[in-house]
């Protein structure tokens, strides 16, 4: 029985290989100069960079402000989703999953070609409208899933405790629907904070995002500033994933 | 009255969400350079992408065909890979399997571009000309964790002891995996095998970080240089309305079916 685990080892080497030691590189590229001696150098230079901290300041506020939006529509999409009363048909359902499985920068191209069309300036407003096009369906799904899958005797029993329709709903159902929303957040927080291409396509190169500036760097061979700008993203990441760990504990108390 | 306000509601989200999409169908069936300039109904643009007879469809062409075979190999390697891992991991205890279970969790937290970077600089590292086969090793590292958790559930449901029946029976190992394992794990591979074909051609920032300069261009990339040289190439409008409408009719059956058996899972 025991010696079956060996069978893990190839993808362990594999995982060391192409995940942990290309992390490794990412923290030894960014503390190094170009001719490879340590230096704090590529930190210095971003923090006095105005230009790279307005960007990175922009890009936590566009996805915040997109993730606000997306469980603001999101969320009461997916309760009437998951309500077998005010919602009989799986098409629905279908239609809100399907643009997940469809090229996010086709999606994105489709969206900038019909501001276009209407004639809507392109610039900070259509970047968010855009982003909540793309990241809409990554917040109803989870939240639909935990929705559809809840126990629905919890709201029955509040219902018969004396709780008001409008009390089940914060009191019983939003609670227990949490780990929904944290996923959709993860889901949809992440590749806006960290997206390139489809800032590019949204503004028309007017505005950049963070993911620009690393991709630039990168594109032009400042593989150190870029690794120094990626480790900066990595914490930003680092910080929202420990956020999901602390709720994950939190609402598994409740339920 | 609150089911009307609610299907009011749902519908105008999606009406709002599917108004670029449809509106790329429509003008797909134009003729015009410029979208939103309606110059009479045609189906030149359908004609011409199957012909291949525009600017550079070679180059689109190749693209597509590189997308699906990457996208294949991928898949492919990584529900290999992945089932074998998991069966590994599946035994094993204590911190290695937390170490192990730690490093294949990362590749889908990471934000694809971190993937991208932290692999552009291994290759640039080992100095390995970055290319075709980088690309799909690239592939590879983000599909595999999607396979191993696809796979992982199915070998906690399984009765442990049916494995070892088989050995006690007299099989070898190999048939073992072979007759009783891999036909109980199955429905876990096919998820993973999936999950990791979609994600491999949905990819966009990771390609474009290890594809190198030889000029390896996937679909996403394609569309990416496309549209930056200004303005999207004509002929990608009834590409794009072709693959949403052949994934709307998929996912729909896919949908209908399991309805379906639900249903007759329940008479």
């Amino acid at each position: 029985m025991t010696k079956r685990s060996t069978w893990a080892l190839p993808y362990a080497i594999f995982l060391v290989l192409f995940v942990a030691l290309p992390l490794i590189l990412i923290m030894v590229y960014a503390f190094q100069d170009g001719s490879g001696n340590f230096t704090f150098g590529n930190f210095t230079k971003f923090f006095r960079d105005t230009d790279a901290i307005n960007t990175f300041a922009l890009s936590l506020e566009v996805a915040i402000e997109n993730t606000a939006i997306c469980i603001l529509l999101g969320y009461p999409a997916a309760w009437i989703l998951a309500n077998k009363k005010l919602n009989k048909s799986a098409v629905t359902i279908v239609l809100f999953i399907m643009p997940m499985w469809i090229n996010a920068l086709m999606r994105t191209l489709a969206t900038a070609e019909l501001f276009h069309m209407l004639g809507i300036q392109l610039g900070k407003g259509t970047l968010i409208i855009g982003m909540v096009y793309d990241y809409l369906p990554f917040m109803i799904y989870p939240i639909y899933n935990i929705l559809d899958r809840m126990d629905k005797s919890y709201a029955e029993a509040a219902a018969d405790l004396g709780a008001t329709p409008w009390q089940v709903f914060w009191k019983v159902q939003v609670p227990l629907s949490m780990p929904g929303v944290i996923s959709g957040v993860m889901m949809v927080f992440m590749p806006t904070v960290s997206t390139f291409a489809i800032s590019e396509f949204l503004t028309n190169n007017k505005i950049k995002l963070f993911g620009t500036i690393i991709q630039e760097n990168i594109n032009s061979s400042m593989w150190n500033y870029g690794a120094a700008l990626s480790l900066v993203m990595l914490v930003i990441i680092g910080i929202t994933s420990l956020l999901q760990d602390n709720k994950k504990e939190v609402s598994g108390g409740i339920v | 009255m609150k089911r009307f306000f609610a299907q009011c509601y749902i519908w105008l989200l999606l009406i709002v969400l599917y108004a670029p999409i449809v509106f790329i169908a429509v003008f797909s069936f134009t003729e015009s350079k410029v979208l939103g300039n309606w110059t009479g109904f045609s189906t030149k643009l359908y004609a011409n992408l199957f012909t291949g007879n525009m600017q550079g469809t070679g180059s689109l062409m190749h693209a597509i065909e590189n997308t699906l075979l990457i996208a294949l190999i991928a898949a492919c390697v990584s529900t290999v890979l992945g089932t074998i891992a998991a069966i590994g991991i599946h035994n094993m205890r204590g911190k290695s399997k937390q170490a192990i279970t730690f490093l294949n969790n990362i590749p889908m937290l990471n934000p694809d571009i971190i993937t991208g970077v932290s692999l552009f600089l291994l290759f640039v590292f080992l100095h390995i000309s970055q290319g075709y086969m980088t690309v799909v090793l690239a592939h590879i590292t983000f599909c595999t964790p999607y396979v191993v958790l696809s796979v992982l559930p199915k070998l906690t449901q399984m009765n442990p002891n049916i494995y070892e029946a088989a050995l006690d029976l007299g099989a070898t190992p190999f048939q073992a995996l072979r007759k009783v394992l891999i036909p109980l794990l199955k429905p876990g591979m096919i998820s993973g095998f999936i999950l990791a074909f979609t994600m491999s051609l949905d990819d966009f920032a990771v390609t474009f970080f290890t594809r190198g300069t030889i000029g390896l261009d996937t679909l996403s990339t394609y569309i990416y240089t496309d549209a930056r040289k200004g303005g999207l190439t004509p002929e990608l409008r009834p590409m794009i309305t072709i693959m949403f409408v052949g994934i709307l009719i998929l996912l729909i059956i896919i949908n209908l079916r399991k309805i379906r058996n639900a249903k007759n899972a329940t008479e």
